[in-house]
C-alpha cells in the first residue's frame, strides 16, 4: 500500500500556450479513492498519465510510497499500477481469460497461478468464469467489457489503480451498476485509486476526496461534502451546482442526521429508511409517502427517526 | 492439356522455376515492405510521398520495367525478381499501413499502460491484429508476381512463360494452351493456399 505525492508537477506540451498541468502539488493517501474532476482540457487525464509515465512531467516530481517513480523502468512501474481506460482497450484477438492474464504473464507468474487468478478475478467482477473465460471481447456488452477491463487491471494485484473516465461511454443504468461495483471493490481491496471523471454526480458518488481542476491547476481538493458546502471559488460552485440542495443532501448519510427514538416508538407505523442511505433518499421517501416522520432501520432494527423539519435544518446547516 | 500430361518432367521443372522466382521475390518484397510500413506508421507525413512513388512504379508496364533493369542486373532471373519486388511493394506497404492504422488506439494505449515493452507490444498485439490484412496483401502480391514471372521467360529467366513464348514462336497452339493452363492453375493454387492462411489468421471473434 502507498500514497501518491505530486510535488510542483508541471507539463507543458511543445507548441501550447499554457502548461497542460501547472505546478500541481497534492497527496493522495494510501487506500484513498480520489476523483480528478474538471471540464475537458483541464489537464485531468494528463495528470493521471504522468503517474504511470505515459507522459513525463517537464518539471516537478511524483513519488509513490516515498519512491520517485523515475527510479523504476517505465514497464516495471506500469506493471505495478492497474490501468483502466474509457474504451476498455481490451485486446480483440484474445479471450477474456487471456486479456486478464496479460500482466501476470508479464510478471512471469507460473501458469497454474495465472489460471487461478483469472478465475478469481472474473468471479470478483461478477462474470462467472465458466461462461466468460473463453469469450472474445466482441461477444460482450460494453458494461461487461469494462468489467473485464477492471479485472485485467487488478490481475497483477497492484497497490494502485488509475482509471481514465472508465464509464464515460457506458449507458446510465450500467454506469450506475459499475460505480457501485467500484465502491464495493474499493472497500474490499483498499487500493489507492485515482479516477478521472467529468461527471459531477459520478465524482460525488465515488470520491473519498475530489480534486477539482481547471486550466491545468488544482482549484480545490476536498471531500464531496466540503466542496458542496464550502466551494473555494465561483468555478467550483458552478461546476458542482452547489446551489442544488437535493444534491447536497445526497452527500449526508441518514446515519449522521438521525434523531433519537422517543420512548414508545412504533417503527411499523412509519415508512422505513436504511441507515446507510443518504438524506436525499430519505427526502424522496417522505415526498412519496407523505409521512412526516421516517423510521431509520439498520438490519431490520429501528435505530432512530428522521423528520422533514430535521432534513430541512440539515440542508441549511451542514453540521446539524 | 495433353501436352501437360505428356511432358511431366519439363512441366515440373518449369513450375519449379516459376515458383522459385515468385517465392524469392515475395520473400524479399516482404522484408522490404515491413520496415517501410513501420516507418510510415511512425512518421505520418511520409505516407503520401512513399505511396505516391510506389504507385508510380506500379503504373509502369512490367515489360518496360524489366527492360530498364536488364542493363543493371543482366539478362536473367534477377532482373525479373527485382521487377516483381518493385511491383508488389505498393500492395504490401499499403495493406500493412492500413492494417496498422486499423488497430484501435485504445488497444495500443492499454498495451503500453499495462507495462508491455515495445517488443511485446509488437509480437503480442500488433502482429496478430495486422496479420489478416497483411496476408491478404501477400495473396494479391503472389498473383501479381506469378503474372510477371510469366513474362520473365522473355528475359531468359525460365518458368512457365517459356511454354507460351515457344508456342507463339513455333505456332504450337497446344504449347500455348499448356502454358496458360499451368500458370492459371499455379495462380489459383497459391491464391487458395494464402486465402486459407488468411482465414486462419483471422481472430476468432471475427470469424
Amino acid at each position: 500500500m502507498g500514497n501518491i505525492l505530486f510535488e510542483q508537477v508541471t507539463l507543458k506540451f511543445s507548441g501550447m500556450a499554457r502548461p497542460a498541468v501547472d505546478q500541481v502539488t497534492c497527496e493522495i493517501q494510501s487506500g484513498e479513492l480520489v476523483v480528478i474532476l474538471g471540464p475537458s482540457g483541464c489537464g485531468k487525464t494528463t495528470l493521471l498519465k504522468m503517474v504511470n509515465r505515459l507522459y513525463e512531467p517537464t518539471k516537478g516530481r511524483i513519488t509513490m510510497a516515498g519512491k520517485n517513480i523515475k527510479a523504476l523502468r517505465p514497464t516495471t512501474l506500469r506493471q505495478k499500477i492497474g490501468y483502466v481506460i474509457q474504451q476498455s482497450g481490451l485486446f480483440p484477438h484474445m479471450t477474456v481469460a487471456n486479456n486478464v492474464a496479460v500482466v501476470p504473464k508479464l510478471l512471469k507468474w507460473p501458469a497454474q497461478k495465472i489460471q487461478a487468478r483469472v478465475d478469481e478475478l472474473l468471479q470478483l467482477v461478477k462474470l462467472p468464469p465458466a461462461d466468460y473465460r473463453d469469450r472474445y471481447p466482441a461477444q460482450l456488452s460494453g458494461g461487461q467489457q469494462q468489467r473485464v477491463g477492471i479485472a485485467r487491471a487488478l490481475a497483477g494485484n497492484p497497490d494502485y489503480m488509475l482509471m481514465d473516465e472508465p464509464f464515460g461511454a457506458i449507458d446510465a443504468i450500467t454506469r450506475s451498476a459499475l460505480q457501485a461495483e467500484i465502491l464495493r471493490l474499493h472497500q474490499h481491496l483498499k487500493k489507492t485509486i485515482l479516477f478521472v471523471s467529468h461527471d459531477v454526480d459520478e465524482a460525488l458518488r465515488l470520491g473519498d476526496r475530489i480534486i477539482v481542476m481547471n486550466a491545468g491547476r488544482i482549484v480545490q481538493f476536498d471531500t464531496p461534502f466540503k466542496l458542496l458546502t464550502q466551494p473555494a471559488d465561483p468555478f467550483v460552485h458552478q461546476l458542482l451546482g452547489a446551489d442544488d440542495m437535493v444534491r447536497q443532501l445526497g452527500q449526508v448519510s441518514v446515519d449522521a442526521a438521525l434523531l433519537p427514538l422517543p420512548d414508545p416508538f412504533h417503527a411499523d407505523q412509519h415508512p422505513a429508511v436504511e441507515a446507510n442511505a443518504n438524506l436525499r433518499d430519505a427526502l424522496s421517501i417522505i415526498l412519496k409517502t407523505g409521512a412526516p416522520e421516517l423510521a431509520v432501520v439498520d438490519q431490520g432494527k429501528p435505530v432512530g427517526r428522521l423528520t422533514l423539519d430535521h432534513i430541512r435544518t440539515c440542508a441549511r446547516e451542514p453540521n446539524c | 492439356m495433353a501436352y501437360l500430361l505428356n511432358h511431366p518432367g519439363e512441366i515440373a521443372t518449369l513450375v519449379w522455376q516459376h515458383l522459385q522466382m515468385t517465392l524469392t521475390a515475395l520473400a524479399i518484397a516482404i522484408l522490404i515492405a515491413v520496415p517501410i510500413a513501420l516507418l510510415i506508421n511512425r512518421v505520418r507525413w511520409l505516407s503520401v510521398p512513399v505511396m505516391g512513388l510506389l504507385g508510380i512504379f506500379y503504373t509502369i508496364p512490367s515489360l518496360a520495367l524489366i527492360i530498364f533493369l536488364v542493363p543493371v542486373f543482366g539478362l536473367n532471373a534477377t532482373s525479373v525478381i527485382v521487377a516483381m519486388v518493385i511491383y508488389t511493394q505498393v500492395i504490401l506497404v499499403r495493406n500493412l499501413t492500413v492494417g496498422l492504422e486499423g488497430i484501435d488506439r485504445s488497444v495500443l494505449e492499454a498495451a503500453r499502460g499495462m507495462g508491455m515493452s515495445l517488443w511485446q507490444r509488437w509480437w503480442w498485439v500488433q502482429v496478430p491484429l495486422v496479420l489478416p490484412v497483411f496476408v491478404a496483401g501477400v495473396r494479391i502480391s503472389a498473383v501479381v508476381a506469378i503474372a510477371i514471372a510469366t513474362i520473365g521467360a522473355k528475359f531468359n529467366a525460365g518458368g512457365l512463360g517459356r511454354l507460351l513464348f515457344d508456342g507463339i514462336q513455333t505456332n504450337r497452339i497446344d504449347k500455348i494452351w499448356a502454358g496458360s493452363i499451368a500458370v492459371a492453375i499455379l495462380a489459383f493454387a497459391l491464391n487458395g493456399l494464402l486465402l486459407w492462411l488468411e482465414q486462419c489468421s483471422q481472430p476468432a471473434n471475427q470469424q
